[in-house]
């Protein structure tokens, strides 16, 4: 019978990706960092889902996980290209210098 | 067919004005011929005299019980019981404005070709005077006080444009701006006496008002209405007339009003719209016979306004404003003939006032014209051999005005005095006024006549010709003073001949035992005005005597006095006092300025410097101020950084979070 691991241990790490996918968005510069980190923010949501799911014997959770998977790969190809727009107009992926919103 | 009337010259005014607006103006006003525009403009005013005189042999072959003709052009407004139609009325009384508006002014829209020929706009000339015509016309058909009304503001406005021009001349335009502000005090008087007419009668319309008072030969007040109301209404309107027929306090405005170019002034005021006042008190004649407050109050006020008006005019240097003052006085005349009920009189003398002051200021628009725009009679004398036609023409007309027999003048001033002086509203004393008046008028006119014509020339005439030199437009070979071309004094010579003439359609009763054709004629609007107390022919043959004996006499003081010019001088250094008084027109001028327009201005100031800068400004811009600032703050948050933006939405994600789980406890 296969070990299994406690919940508590796989959450712990799910919260540990969270905050470090957190902490790129907010301290990164670079855009495509930023679009990685979000990655990683979901898939820490991912894990806890399919976390809870298990542990609470409901498929809610499960089906949760492919929806946001779906979500994710639309909203990864919509970002980075209009990363790639951004780009090519402002000619960087700086988010120090791209600051079209102040004025 | 009554609409053709006004409509004959808003079509002259459209075409002309549109005319001039879209081709001349924004052409950069290239210097135009006033032959085209003059002939639109006469042809426009001469259909609608035909139209008129067609209406008025109509109404001639109508029995005197129904002689009217209404036609209704549109129902403008009517709100439950409230009716307000453009309707046209036209009865004896209105037949008689229209044809004297559009005959007199057909022959001044002539003169104006001759006269206006050097003018650089006469599109926008002749648009203004078929504009003029076209509102007096809805001034004296309209069926209603409001339709007058419109009429009544239309005249004031081309009044307003007319006299000012020539607007580059600062003077002339606020002459301009003087006529329409004193106009303005009138209004508001006319205006106060409509409401309070509408609110006791319920109506504005001049047939059912009529219905309302008279009944059958009887006039008297409606059930419910006190004569206080009346007297207030009478008083109301006339001060509209005060303002509009320069009667005192409110003439101040006409002497001024001579800016404007001359063929405006005949027309204008002197022969039409300045009579509209009188018009209206004969309109509502039985209002006022009503109330005999009101019409001693318009009797004194005219007989006044005669006598003074006739003192400044003796003094007065410039050709057109001892006309301007004699045509203030004149209405004064009429004033004073409506005053003591003597409605139809009053009418009499507007029309042959209309002849002979039309054809005393187009003469002298022909003296200022022969003589390059000279209007200071003290710089004239001896124009009777350069100018012979003018010379005669104006004889006429003031021969008319002096009151000699068989001139028109003297028939409907004489029966203006006899009137004062045997009627239940007149006195002995507005006699006198009157009499003196005529004196006066007599004297003044002489010596105007005298300065100009007789004599020995005061002016240089080697200087005149020089004048010609650029002066080129005249169409006369030779330079100096001459006579006005036949287009000018055409016109001159019909309105001779009407001022010769006019007077015998208003015979008075002692000479053919029955009243005049005109009185006859204003029957059916104007009650015959009875005089019982004085019967005896006697007397009134006496008076007429009288009066011819003051008109000669005038003339031969005038005549005898300005044979030399240095007795009037010695006369001024006898008087000076007088004779200041005299010369700077008693004051009045300043008297206003100092009374009312200084303290209006000090107070509007007051108002601008004091509340509207200091307490209006303050609260506007305060409020502008705090939401500068108020911007200019939370601005600083807007730092374009999407991190920071993320960072501050967690921190609010955070905080709600923490509310629910631990805040809901």
């Amino acid at each position: 019978m296969m070990q299994q691991v406690e919940p508590w241990v796989v959450l712990s790490f799910c919260s540990a990706i969270f905050f470090i996918g957190l902490a790129g968005v907010l301290i990164r510069r670079n855009i495509l960092v930023i679009l990685m980190s979000i990655e990683l923010m979901l898939n820490a949501v991912n894990l806890t889902f399919v976390t809870f799911s298990k542990q609470l014997s409901q498929m809610g959770g499960q089906m949760a996980v492919f929806f946001i998977i779906t979500v994710a790969a639309a909203e990864s190809a919509v970002g980075l290209g209009l990363v790639i727009a951004m780009f090519r107009t402002l000619r960087s992926v700086d988010t120090d210098q791209i600051q079209l919103l102040r004025e | 067919m009554l609409a053709l009337i006004p409509l004959f010259p808003l079509i002259g005014f459209l075409i002309n004005g549109s005319w001039y607006a879209f081709l001349q103006a924004p052409s950069g006003r290239p210097k135009a011929g006033a032959a085209v525009p003059g002939v639109i403009a006469t042809l426009a005013i001469f259909a609608s005299f035909v139209v008129s005189l067609i209406l008025f042999l109509q109404l001639n072959e109508l029995s005197a019980d129904n002689r009217v003709i209404d036609q209704l052009v549109l129902q403008w407004i009517t709100i439950g019981d409230f009716k307000l139609d453009i309707a046209f009325h036209l009865d004896a009384l209105s037949s008689l404005f229209t044809l004297v508006i559009t005959g007199v002014g057909t022959l001044i829209h002539i003169y104006s070709i001759g006269y206006m020929g050097h003018d650089e706009t006469p599109g926008k000339f002749f648009s203004y005077l078929n504009l003029f015509c076209f509102a007096m016309l809805i001034l004296v058909l309209g069926s209603s006080l409001p339709v007058l009304f419109m009429g009544w503001e239309g005249v004031g406005l081309c009044s307003y444009l007319l006299i000012g021009y020539w607007y580059s001349d600062d003077e002339k335009a606020s002459a301009g701006k003087k006529a329409f502000i004193v106009n303005r005090v009138g209004d508001f008087g006319f205006l106060l006496g409509m409401f309070l007419i509408f609110s006791t009668f319920g109506t504005l319309d001049f047939t059912a008002l009529k219905v309302a008072v008279v009944h059958g030969h009887e006039i008297a007040l409606p059930a419910g209405v006190a004569l206080g109301t009346v007297t207030s209404i009478c008083l109301l309107l006339f001060v509209g007339c005060m303002g509009k027929s320069a009667q005192i306090p409110l003439y101040v405005w006409l002497p001024d009003a001579m800016a404007g170019p001359t063929p405006v002034s005949a027309l204008i005021h002197a022969a039409t719209m300045v009579t509209s006042g009188i018009y209206m008190v004969s309109r509502l004649n039985y209002l006022y016979t009503l109330s005999p407050a009101a019409m001693s109050v318009v009797a004194a006020v005219g007989a006044f306004t005669a006598f003074f008006a006739a003192t400044i005019a003796i003094v007065q240097r410039d050709i057109k404003k001892v006309l301007a003052y004699s045509t203030v006085s004149q209405l004064g005349y009429m004033f004073l003939a409506c005053g003591v009920g003597a409605f139809a009189s009053g009418v009499f003398h507007v029309i042959t006032h209309a002849f002979f002051k039309a054809l005393l200021f187009l003469g002298a628009g022909s003296v200022i014209h022969g003589m390059h725009e000279e209007q200071d009679i003290m710089k004239m004398g001896g124009l009777k051999s350069k100018m012979p036609r003018t010379f005669l023409v104006f004889a006429v007309g003031w021969l008319a005005i002096c009151g000699v027999p068989p001139f028109s003048g003297f028939f409907s001033k004489d029966e203006i005095l006899w009137q004062a002086f045997s009627s239940e509203h007149g006195s002995v004393l507005l006699w006198v006024l009157g009499a003196l008046t005529a004196v006066m008028t007599a004297f003044y006119m002489t010596r105007l006549f005298s300065l100009i014509f007789l004599g020995k020339p005061r002016f240089d005439e080697k200087a005149m010709s020089h004048h010609s030199g650029h002066d080129d437009g005249h169409g006369h070979g030779h330079g100096g003073v001459h006579e006005s071309p036949f287009v000018m004094v055409g016109p001159l010579m019909i309105l001779a001949v009407l001022s010769a003439v006019g007077g015998f359609m208003g015979l008075p009763k002692v000479m053919t035992g029955t009243e005049g054709w005109l009185e006859h004629w204003l029957e059916p609007v104007i009650p015959i005005h009875e005089v019982v107390e004085y019967s005896s022919s006697a007397l009134e043959w006496g008076l007429m005597g009288f009066s011819v004996v003051l008109a000669v006499l005038g003339i031969f003081a005038g005549l005898k006095l300005y044979q030399n010019l240095n007795k009037p001088k010695a006369l001024a250094e006898r008087w000076p006092v007088m004779h200041g008084l005299l010369e700077n027109k008693w004051y009045v001028d300043e008297i206003y300025q100092a009374v009312f327009i200084r303290p209006i201005r000090a107070l509007s100031v007051g108002l601008w410097k004091g509340f509207d800068v200091a307490v209006i400004d303050r609260i506007v811009l305060g409020f502008g101020r705090v939401f500068e600032w108020t911007g200019q703050t939370l601005r600083m948050t807007q730092t374009g950084s999407i991190q920071t933006y993320a960072f501050v939405l967690l921190i609010g994600i955070v905080m709600i979070v923490g509310y629910l789980i631990y805040g809901m406890v």
